[in-house]
């Protein structure tokens, strides 16, 4: 097997989160999809890591998971308080812009 | 002496401006001021006049330059004045035909309570007349032309009060305005061409010109001189302005406004030689007017318009002769100035009948008057001699003359133009009969005023009957004079002269002139001589009722620009609402509905806009791949 | 592995293992975006996350599959499902679509999306795979390569990422503590209020008055024995836990006053039949 098929296996992984956060209307669902995607992404520089020969694509993939990590925290924060004040987690019910 | 030119000008213009600025305090003195400065100018005249006969022949011209009145780089107009024979001729007249109207307004205008007024605006008048005929270049000429224009409609239009004068006022602005635009294109033209206004450059520089310009310029000239001299077609105002005092049609008919074309053809006659087809054009006017006028003077009832019409008939006689070329110029003016001596008899002779007859004009209600006013009756019989070409008297002279040149212009033209005038003289004869025959013989058809009084027709005072008396006596003496004194000789200079070679001898046209004459009479005594004048106009033949009408020159204005520009106005509003409004608002409503559909991409659903910004990536990587690919 | 790893083809072990875990992966995806409840949405990631941290170990990197287990699946997957439990089963879990054509707009470009990514993959003849054996062992390991790399080259990158955890931590608290926007009103400022209102000048009675009990849930009792509610806790009011003993003290004063009626009259009777 071509270790290339990890990377289709990380674009259709990708595909799917994306789907997910257009199709969901859960502020918290849409967030998992968000974190698909990511960890799509982090299979991607793994297997470009291993494709080149160093580790630079692991390291980039440890920093996208911090970053991740500090992202979650902040958007289920925002989430919550979203919540407390609106009493729902629905994505369409904050479309205030519109007039 | 050449310093006293201004002063020509300026004694009337100071008249005019005290008068119209010093308030009522010149009530009781005002018409006397006004009518000394006028008889001030005509002193004045006298003495260059005097002056320009003791010089040589060649010599003669003056000239005065007071300042530079546009100073532009290479537009350049001097507030300058050129007095020659021709000016002095027009100056002469102006400023004595105008100080006897001015003398005989004092009588006429007594019990006007806005006399004062009045005399201002004949000062501001016979300022502007003069101005226009003194001017060294053409736009001072413009100048004299819009201040002639504005002081005929403060006249016409003296008693405002009148809804028909104040229109009558009105229409002869509005006419005069589309001759005024010839004459300022023809200037524009001539600045173009020549790179100056000053007669002199322009005049020696004709043959520098092409023909085509030259014609152009003669026919814009020509279009200005049918707006001020009421040639046809542009002279539907003349009649109506009658509605304005008689001292008014006086001035306006005799000494100054219609004389203007008529000077402003013979001034730029270089021009015309150069253009033989402006000047054709010149003459068709001429004889077109002539008929017009006449036929017109043929049918009226109303005294005044009668005689409007023969203004505008022998008017039409000398703008034929100016289209004759160097042959009929020095004929033109000696005309000119004849009738402005019979004219403004047989105006002031009218508005003495008017005067003594309660202000009535329809001459169906006079009659027998000859016995209630030998003064007027006389001067008026005098002048109507002088018109109609009685042998011996000053239009016999002059109108001959015309008659005689233009058999002599040649050819076919020549004939017709020679037969034209001869039917004229021959009508000119019949109308004038008229007039004479139903104001002062036959039976008494007074009638009763709309205040149930009777006329008592009397004499008027003195300082009517004086002037007229002058006026008779220059209607008479005045052809015979020019034609002894050498009129020819003082005019050659500045107008040239030719001899002209007519097919007739002068004898044969002064026979026939003077035949048809006799027959034009005869047939006005018969039909208003013989029989009684009915005092309620019979409705006549279709010609008759026509020229009534004037010739219809009303209904076709009417017709043509009236109803035309309407129609066009409508058809531009049209035009406007579907076309351009349609345009704009069909933008505005294009952009209104595409913006009411592009506001229905932004519902405010985050996810909505996610879609755009994923559909919009897939496009990126789309482009970047196809970039790569190529 | 190790050695496998510098080859171009991977061992035909690892190829079964990517056939069946990346099915697993990719249905464990699908269920996350389809599944109706979020809870079973946060399971099914959690599953995919642990098939990719085997992904990471197959592809030599050992330090980030046990991160990915501890950090991911462990330690945010689990704040998801706290977060799951606090927000609760809301109208947003329904699946179906209220914006018109979204979906189908979603799924084409999603496809799109997929068809050309895929076919940039393709495209970029990825054919030479240098194998990790190399720079794992250049340290003595992979932690160890790492650890080289993230102190020396990334080691700003490193700090910088410090310092947003810290901030990330801090913007959570300032997100989600709510602060007591006005001042707790005193007692004076209460009875004040009490009074402008007019309404209960003095203050409420005491539950229990009366009412044969002193517990606070049973309402104290007027003078006509009707319960009066205002006696009882606000809280408990709401919650309906009320016990009213109004009519068992009712029934109890009836025989109590039947009992003395019947001992008062037979008295009577004694005394008339004494006299």
């Amino acid at each position: 097997m071509n270790p290339v098929n990890y990377l289709y296996l990380a674009a259709l992984l990708f595909t799917i989160g994306a789907v997910g956060v257009l199709i969901r209307r859960n502020a918290i669902v849409v967030f998992m999809c968000v974190e698909l995607m990511l960890n799509a992404c982090n299979l991607a520089f793994v297997t470009f890591s291993r494709m080149h020969g160093n580790l630079d694509g692991q390291i980039i993939a440890f920093f996208t998971m911090v970053v991740a990590a500090a992202e979650v925290v902040v958007g289920l924060a925002i989430i919550v308080s979203v919540f407390r004040a609106r009493h729902s987690a629905s994505v369409d019910d904050a479309s205030l812009m519109k007039l | 002496m050449e310093n006293l030119i201004a002063l020509l000008i300026g004694a009337p213009l100071l008249g005019a401006a005290v008068l119209l600025c010093g308030g009522r305090r010149l009530d009781r003195s005002g018409h006397w001021l006004g009518t000394l400065l006028a008889a001030a100018s005509f002193v004045i005249a006298l003495a260059l006049f005097a002056d320009m006969l003791g010089k040589s022949a060649d010599d003669r011209a003056m000239f005065q330059r007071l300042y530079t009145w546009i100073p532009v780089e290479g537009f350049r107009a001097d507030m300058a004045f050129q007095l020659d024979q021709l000016s002095m001729t027009f100056v002469l007249l102006i400023t004595g035909v105008g100080t006897l109207i001015h003398i005989y307004s004092i009588g006429y205008m007594e019990h006007d309570e806005r006399r004062r007024r009045f005399f201002g605006y004949l000062n501001l008048f016979v300022a502007a007349m003069l101005l226009l005929v003194l001017a060294d270049n053409y736009l001072l000429l413009y100048f004299g032309w819009e201040g002639v224009g504005l002081a005929s409609y403060l006249l016409i239009g003296f008693w405002q009060h009148k809804p028909t004068a104040a229109t009558a006022a009105k229409k002869a602005f509005l006419v005069n305005r589309v001759g005024d635009m010839g004459l300022s294109i023809a200037i524009m033209i001539m600045f173009t061409t020549f790179g100056t206004f000053t007669f002199g450059p322009v005049l020696a520089e004709t043959g520098q010109a092409s023909e085509g310009k030259l014609t152009a310029i003669g026919l814009m000239l020509l279009l200005a001189a049918c707006g001020k001299s009421a040639q046809v077609p542009l002279q539907s105002w003349l009649g109506d302005a009658m509605e304005g005092p008689t001292p008014v049609s006086a001035l306006i008919h005799a000494a100054t406004m219609v004389t203007a074309g008529v000077y402003l053809i013979v001034r730029s006659a270089d021009i015309f030689n150069a253009a033989p087809d402006a000047q054709l054009v010149v003459t068709v006017v001429g004889a077109v007017t002539l008929l017009f006028g006449a036929i017109v003077g043929c049918a009226k009832d109303d005294i005044k318009k009668a005689l409007a019409g023969s203004t505008m008939s022998q008017i039409g006689y000398m703008i034929l002769a100016a289209g004759l070329g160097p042959i009929g110029y020095v004929f033109a003016i000696m005309h000119l100035v004849t009738h402005g001596f019979f004219k403004a008899g047989l105006f002031l002779g009218a508005g003495s009948v008017m005067h003594g007859m309660n202000d009535e004009v329809d001459m169906r209600r006079y009659g027998g008057l000859r016995k209630y006013m030998p003064v007027t009756f006389v001067t008026f019989g005098l002048g109507y001699l002088a018109i109609i070409g009685f042998p011996g008297l000053s239009g016999f002279f002059s109108k001959d003359k015309i008659i005689e040149a233009a058999f002599a212009k040649g050819g076919t033209e020549g004939w017709i133009l020679g037969s034209v005038t001869l039917l004229g003289a021959a009508i000119t004869a019949y109308y004038m009969t008229r007039v004479m025959l139903m104001t002062f013989f036959g039976e008494k058809r007074w009638q009763p005023d709309e205040n149930g009084e009777p006329p008592h027709p009397h004499e008027s005072p003195k300082s009517m009957t004086i002037p007229m008396v002058l006026l008779a006596v220059g209607s008479v003496a005045a052809g015979a004079y020019f034609e002894f004194a050498g009129f020819v000789e003082w005019l050659e200079p500045v107008t040239g002269f030719a001899h002209g070679h007519s097919p007739l001898s002068a004898a044969a046209v002064t026979t026939a002139t003077v035949a048809v004459m006799v027959i034009g009479v005869g047939l006005a005594y018969l039909q208003y001589g013989r029989k009684p004048v009915p005092v309620v106009a019979p409705r006549g033949s279709l010609l008759t009722r026509a020229a009534r009408r004037d010739l219809l020159q009303d209904d076709f204005n009417h017709a043509v620009f009236v109803t035309g520009g309407t129609h066009l106005t409508r058809s531009l509003v049209y035009v406007d609402h579907t076309l351009v409004d349609g345009v704009v608002n069909g933008t505005a409503a294009a952009v209104g509905g595409l913006s009411g559909r592009l506001r229905k991409l932004q519902n405010g659903y985050v996810r909505s806009y996610a879609v755009s910004m994923f559909g919009g990536t897939a496009v990126l990587i789309a482009a970047t791949l196809l970039m790569r690919a190529v | 592995m190790s050695a496998n790893l510098a080859a171009y083809a991977t061992s035909s072990g690892e190829a079964f293992q990517f056939w069946v875990l990346g099915t697993v992966a990719v249905v464990g995806a699908l269920c996350t975006i389809l599944m109706r409840k979020a809870v079973h949405s946060a399971l099914c990631l959690a599953g995919t996350m642990i098939v990719l941290a085997v992904f990471y170990l197959a592809n030599g990197a050992y330090f980030l599959g046990i991160v990915q287990i501890v950090v991911y699946t462990g330690a945010i997957m689990m704040l998801f499902l706290f977060v799951v439990m606090l927000v609760g089963v809301t109208a947003a879990d329904s699946l179906k679509e209220t914006i018109k054509g979204q979906r189908w707009w979603a799924v084409a470009c999603g496809l799109g999306f997929g068809i050309l990514l895929a076919a940039g993959i393709g495209n970029a003849s990825l054919k030479d795979f240098a194998g990790l054996g190399a720079a794992n062992s250049a340290y003595g390991g992979n932690v160890e390569g790492l650890a080289a790399l993230i102190f020396t080259k990334y080691v700003f990158a490193f700090e910088i990422t410090g310092a947003l955890l810290i901030t990330a931590a801090v913007g959570a608290m300032v997100l989600t503590h709510r602060e007591r926007t006005e001042r707790a009103r005193t007692q004076r400022e209460l009875s004040e209020q009490r009074v402008r209102e007019g309404k209960h000048v003095p203050p409420l009675p005491a539950p229990g008055v009366y009412a044969r009990h002193n517990a606070v849930d049973i309402a104290g009792l007027l003078p006509d024995g009707t319960p009066a509610e205002l006696t009882v806790m606000q809280t408990l009011r709401k919650r309906g836990q009320i016990r009213d003993v109004s009519t068992e003290a009712m029934a109890d004063l009836k025989a109590l006053e039947q009992r003395s009626e019947e001992r008062l009259g037979r008295d009577r009777d004694e005394e008339e039949a004494t006299r």
